[in-house]
């Protein structure tokens, strides 16, 4: 039986290529394997081959998603392919969602099968793992060795049109889908013998998880914003220079809050970022790029605005948890509103 | 944070680059930015233009802040 086509699509670092200051690099595809590829590779032994490696930049993918779609599409049509793997992109944000935009897209345009894999906080997860196959990796790179082996399973099972089985069987995010299957049991005797684990304490799989929505209503809009105390808070990172509470430059365990009452502008000379997910460049040329101190101060003065709060607040959005970046907000909201603060612009990189 | 943020009582506009996560993440006022490394700068900019442009998408974000919103809103141009 001859072997069946795989192309793989990667990022710039997983590539080699670089870093972010790479990250801004165009689609482009190459006959070999590459990275990752090497271990899947491997894996997939006499099954498949990798026939070709997709590579794109993630600022250039999340910046110009269509652009980047259409080329990635026209170069995976080329191949033909029996499937389609992206990633692993483990907790990489925009890897993430590029990840799983072309994998859906692969799979809903061109009929082919694909998988991806990522951790479960991946902004990507939420965003695709109804649609696409995404097996579930730890949060960093470092898990390699176990997320190759889960995905190539998952993979050869997709080659040799075997049923894919529960996702907790086949270490898959779960689609929402309810298949039927006969139980051992009837209903009322599973749900009497839950209802007593659950009295006594004891642990229990529900047959039938509730979603989980955790959506906060909009607040009610500013009335008079020419009287408005308004507030910066940022996930990207924006420091006093020298980065004074050492705020990680990846999966930040604190944030900051500083002092901006003197400032009208923020330069190089005195603010630069601590966020170690993009290319800092231009945020350390002029910090305002990111928290636009001086447009505020420009409006403050002449009226636009009641006043800019003297303090913003920062960390990192890199690879932090959401758990910790709902606590930051949660103890510095507090804060903002007994400082009487009745706006807040929150921008992110 | 965002949600957070919102969650306090205080009104909040994200401005970021990749809107889906934005949307994903849960923010209800959302106005687009530039690009990830400068989401309120261009440096292909002179420094006027460069100014001029933020000064525009920080007016996006306070007209949005007042306008009241039912459910998640994306404020494009």
């Amino acid at each position: 039986m001859s072997k069946k086509r795989v192309v793989h699509y990667i990022n710039q670092f997983f590539a080699g290529i670089g870093g972010e200051e790479k990250a801004d690099i165009k689609p482009e595809v190459r006959e070999e394997v590459v990275g990752p590829g090497m271990a899947f590779s491997t894996s997939l032994k006499e099954e498949a081959e990798i026939v070709a490696t997709i590579i794109c930049g993630d600022s250039y993918f999340n910046e110009n998603v269509e652009e980047a779609k259409a080329e990635i599409m026209e170069m995976v049509k080329k191949y033909q392919p029996d499937l389609f793997i992206a990633g692993p992109a483990f907790n990489a944000g925009r890897y993430g969602v590029a990840c799983g935009t072309i994998a859906k897209a692969v799979q809903d345009e061109l009929g082919i099968d694909v998988i991806t894999g990522m951790y479960t906080e991946n902004p990507g997860a939420d965003m695709y793992k109804k649609s696409v196959y995404i097996i579930e990796t730890g949060n960093s790179a470092a898990a390699m060795r176990k997320a190759v082996p889960d995905m190539t399973k998952f993979a050869l099972k997709l080659l040799k049109g075997e049923e894919i089985g529960a996702p907790e069987e086949d270490k898959y995010m779960s689609r929402g889908i309810r298949r039927n299957y006969f139980a051992e049991e009837q209903g009322s005797k599973r749900a009497v013998n839950m209802l007593i684990k659950k009295l006594k304490g004891e642990e229990y799989i529900t047959e039938y998880p509730m979603p989980d929505f955790d959506r906060v209503e909009a607040n009610a809009a500013v009335k008079d914003i020419t009287k408005a105390k308004i507030a910066l808070v940022t996930s990207g990172g924006t420091v006093p220079k020298g980065n004074p509470d050492k705020i990680e430059s990846s999966s930040a365990s604190k944030y900051g809050k500083y002092d901006i009452s003197n400032f009208t502008d923020l330069t190089e000379a005195d603010h630069e970022t601590a966020h170690g997910g993009y290319d800092p460049v231009y945020a350390n040329q002029d910090s305002d790029r990111v928290l636009p101190v001086d447009v505020l101060r420009d409006l403050e003065k002449e009226g636009a605005i009641g006043e800019l709060h003297n303090y913003f607040y920062t960390t990192v959005g890199n690879g932090t948890s959401v758990a910790s970046s709902k606590a930051f907000a949660a103890e510095f909201a507090k804060e903002l509103i007994a400082d009487g603060v009745q706006a807040v612009i929150l921008t992110s990189t | 944070m965002v949600k957070e943020i919102e969650r306090a009582g205080i009104p909040v506009v994200h401005i970021c680059t990749v809107v889906p996560i934005s949307l994903t993440v849960g923010a209800n006022r959302i106005v687009p930015a530039v690009a990830i490394p400068h989401p309120l700068g261009n440096p292909a900019l002179e420094p006027k233009d460069e100014k001029a442009l933020r000064r525009k998408l920080v007016e996006k974000c306070l007209k949005a802040l007042t306008i009241e919103v039912e459910g998640q809103t994306v404020f494009e141009d």
